[in-house]
């Protein structure tokens, strides 16, 4: 059934999933969660596809990019493990401000994810990578998703995902979300990724001695003064450009309260739209 | 290092002070390289081969996005879409409307039977019941046409390069490319394409969306709109030109819509609003096969029932109201009646009349109402329990309460231009954040639906064609 919006798990062995992989989409019942799995992409890649497929959810797809502006979340088990998925608003980039990128960027970096899945067209895979690079450098527990390989494929491209996933340092898998293939691939290689039996060692951009002195500097003081803050690297990355969101939000103390209000945040109201489907 | 304390104050001071040692523009540099190194690994895992479908899609969008073509075809897709929405609702309201009326009479005969006070049956069956069988035979048809076709349109992939076509229309105006989105979903919901608008960068642009989307006519007008259309407009023409007449006079009322958004645009760009059109990229994502349960579930359950469920709750108080304000008299004339009479100069300067404006009041929470609210005003008074058709309504109207052409069409003008459901002036209100902007887009609306009713109405009389 290939228009369905149920995952078919595959019924062949592969190597990587384990012998009995079990998915139970759950919907809206994401109160009992044991772990966090944020849903990250450039607008139309297929997130809210991968989303719905999971979850068993309707939220509105559309062929259009900019579908998705708002936090959706919910809910599957994936080996008697249940998991919260947080469907963040497409974006191109993490660095500007406009308000959907701001809500992906702050749920990544304050949400605390246990996982970010980076959702990403295999046909414009370049455009893409640019996104991942961002996300990873917030955080160490990434996967990508190479979605849309049937397109890929309609379009005479080839990805090779086993050297994407060499040269980023995460694990890159394929799948084609319409249908539900690779899903139980990805699902697994998440679990993984959050019980760190695959160990992730992100592609991160180095830049200049002195910056990367100066990044050393200020981890440490950024350490000391937020404790259990999950990305100093990147709050130091933003202070030294100048960001005054990130500075003022140092000084009114609204760091730690940002990482805490992230955690409950717009739940309701996301969760009204995922009932509804409406944006 | 660690043993001094450390205040925020300090540590930005350090970050400042470390800023200078860097050279200037480092993070461009970081961004740069990151870039790069993101095009470098993409080029290491993708192989591509020659291919023709991409070259299809090109082929396909080369007249879709076309600056000669792009915009008639972009108005005959809706136009045809239009037009099937109304030749279909036409077929659909007669196997809807029929069996929903027959129901209220015999629920009204068993309790009469029954001896029940004939407030109570007058209440329930010719109040709260009659109001929902009218917003259902009106509304549901329409929309169960409407919304598969749109549906179809954006799973396709053909939003985007309406977005493309318009651009240059929007930057003209001062206004941002993406506004011709959210518009595109304010067809289905206002209040959903207000809160589209966060896909617009800057704040200065995405105000003009919000306060422009109201233009749009959404579904809970569309049904308004291809009824007056169906039964005044095309009524004057051969039959068999009906439902092009009436498609065509709805395309018609949505591009003076458009105009007026583009209108408004400049003149907020110019004004409170002030500023330049920014640039932006759209990406064109490739056609897509609309997948078919996709599009039945979100047409139907998502936006028809969604829709229809939120007409039924504010219908069947308001035709609670309506009966309530139909039955108690003062002085021998319902409380309906006083009401409207008071409101009928002030409507027939704007070439509408009393009732009308007094179903847009108790319309306010939802606009599905309007045309029910009105019938059931006017078909009270001529108590008239009949099945509403087109000849049946048209006769009603013109024969009895004086409508003209001008009445009917200065209602779709008022329709179209008139304020926001409430629904959507508080989701304006919580995406604005501001008092202010939730009142503005009340006051500019209202503001520009009586100036064009009351412009076409004294045209109208001057010219003597009324």
């Amino acid at each position: 059934m290939p228009t369905s919006n149920k995952v078919q798990l595959p019924t062949e062995h592969c190597e990587t999933c384990p012998a009995f992989t079990q998915l139970e989409q759950m919907g809206l019942k994401v109160d009992n969660f044991d772990r966090v799995i944020a849903l990250a992409g450039n607008p139309n890649t297929g997130k809210s596809t991968l989303f719905n497929a999971l979850t068993g959810l309707k939220q509105h797809t559309g062929n259009w990019p900019g579908k998705t502006v708002t936090r959706a979340e919910g809910g599957y088990q994936f080996n008697n493990i249940r998991y919260k998925l947080v469907d963040l608003p497409g974006t191109y980039s993490l660095l500007s401000a406009s308000q959907d990128e701001e809500v992906a960027r702050d749920f990544i970096l304050f949400g605390q994810p246990d996982c970010t899945i980076v959702v990403t067209d295999a046909t414009a895979l370049e455009r893409n990578l640019n996104l991942v690079m961002q996300v990873m450098e917030i955080t160490d527990k990434v996967v990508v998703a190479v979605n849309l390989m049937d397109e890929a494929e309609r379009k005479g491209m080839e990805v090779d995902t086993r050297a994407l996933s060499r040269d980023l340092g995460v694990p890159a898998i394929p799948v084609t979300a319409r249908t539900g293939e690779g899903m139980s691939n990805l699902l697994s290689t998440v679990a993984g990724v959050i019980d760190e039996t695959i160990s992730t060692k992100p592609l991160r951009i180095n830049g200049t001695p002195e910056f990367q002195n100066a990044i050393d500097q200020l981890v440490p003081m950024i350490e000391q003064m937020v404790p259990g803050i999950p990305n100093a690297r990147w709050v130091a990355i933003r202070l030294l450009d100048g960001d005054s969101k990130v500075q003022s939000s140092l000084l009114n103390g609204e760091l730690p309260e940002l990482m805490a209000r992230q955690r409950r945040a717009d739940t309701q109201f996301s969760r009204k739209m995922a009932v509804e489907g409406r944006q | 290092m660690a043993e001094t304390p450390f205040t925020p104050e300090n540590l930005l001071t350090k970050a400042e002070e470390l800023r200078g040692g860097l050279s200037t523009g480092f993070r461009d540099e970081i961004v740069k390289s990151l870039y790069s190194e993101a095009e470098k690994v993409a080029n290491r895992a993708v192989k591509t081969r020659d291919d023709k479908r991409y070259d299809l899609d090109q082929r396909i969008d080369k007249v879709v996005t076309s600056p000669i073509y792009g915009l008639p075809i972009m108005f005959l897709v809706l136009a045809v879409i239009i037009w099937i929405t109304v030749i279909g609702a036409n077929v659909i309201s007669a196997w809807i409307a029929v069996p929903l009326f027959w129901i209220g009479e015999q629920g009204k005969m068993i309790f009469e039977t029954i001896g029940m006070p004939w407030w109570l049956t007058g209440f329930i069956w010719d109040g709260v019941y009659l109001g929902l069988a009218w917003v259902v035979s009106v509304m549901l048809p329409p929309m169960m046409i409407f919304f598969p076709c749109f549906t179809i349109m954006e799973d396709l992939g053909y939003l985007p390069r309406v977005a493309f076509n318009l651009d240059w229309l929007y930057r003209k105006s001062g206004a941002h490319g993406k506004q011709s989105l959210t518009m595109a979903m304010g067809f289905g919901c206002n209040a959903a394409g207000v809160i589209s608008t966060r896909i617009i960068d800057s704040p200065r642009e995405r105000l003009i969306a919000i306060l422009t989307n109201n233009f749009v006519p959404c579904n809970g007008r569309f049904p308004t709109l291809i009824m007056l259309a169906t039964v005044f407009v095309a009524a004057s023409f051969p039959a068999s030109l009906t439902s092009i007449i009436a498609a065509g006079t709805v395309v018609f009322i949505v591009m003076i819509g458009v105009a007026v958004t583009f209108v408004v645009s400049w003149l907020l760009s110019r004004t409170m609003l002030k500023g330049e059109a920014s640039a932006f990229t759209l990406e064109l994502p490739p056609y897509r096969h609309p997948n078919v349960k996709r599009i039945i579930y979100t047409s139907i359950i998502d936006r028809t029932l969604f829709v229809l469920w939120r007409a039924i709750q504010t219908a069947a108080p308001a035709g609670a109201a309506i009966w309530l304000l139909a039955n108690i008299t003062y002085n021998g004339t319902s409380l309906a009646w006083i009401i409207a009479n008071f409101l009928n100069p002030i409507g027939l300067l704007f070439g509408l009349d009393g009732v009308i404006l007094l179903s847009y009041i108790i319309a306010i929470p939802a606009n599905e109402i309007v045309v029910p609210t009105m019938m059931m005003m006017y078909m009270g008074a001529a108590a008239m329990t009949d099945i509403p058709d087109s000849a049946s309504m048209y006769t009603l109207l013109v024969g009895t309460y004086g409508w003209t052409l001008l009445t009917a069409i200065n209602l779709m003008l008022f329709s179209l231009l008139h304020n926001p459901c409430a629904t959507t002036i508080m989701t304006i209100y919580k995406e604005t954040n501001s008092k202010k902007w939730a009142t503005l887009s009340v006051v500019i609306t209202l503001g520009i639906a009586f100036l064009v009713t009351f412009t076409t109405a004294t045209i109208a009389r001057a010219l003597g064609l009324v």
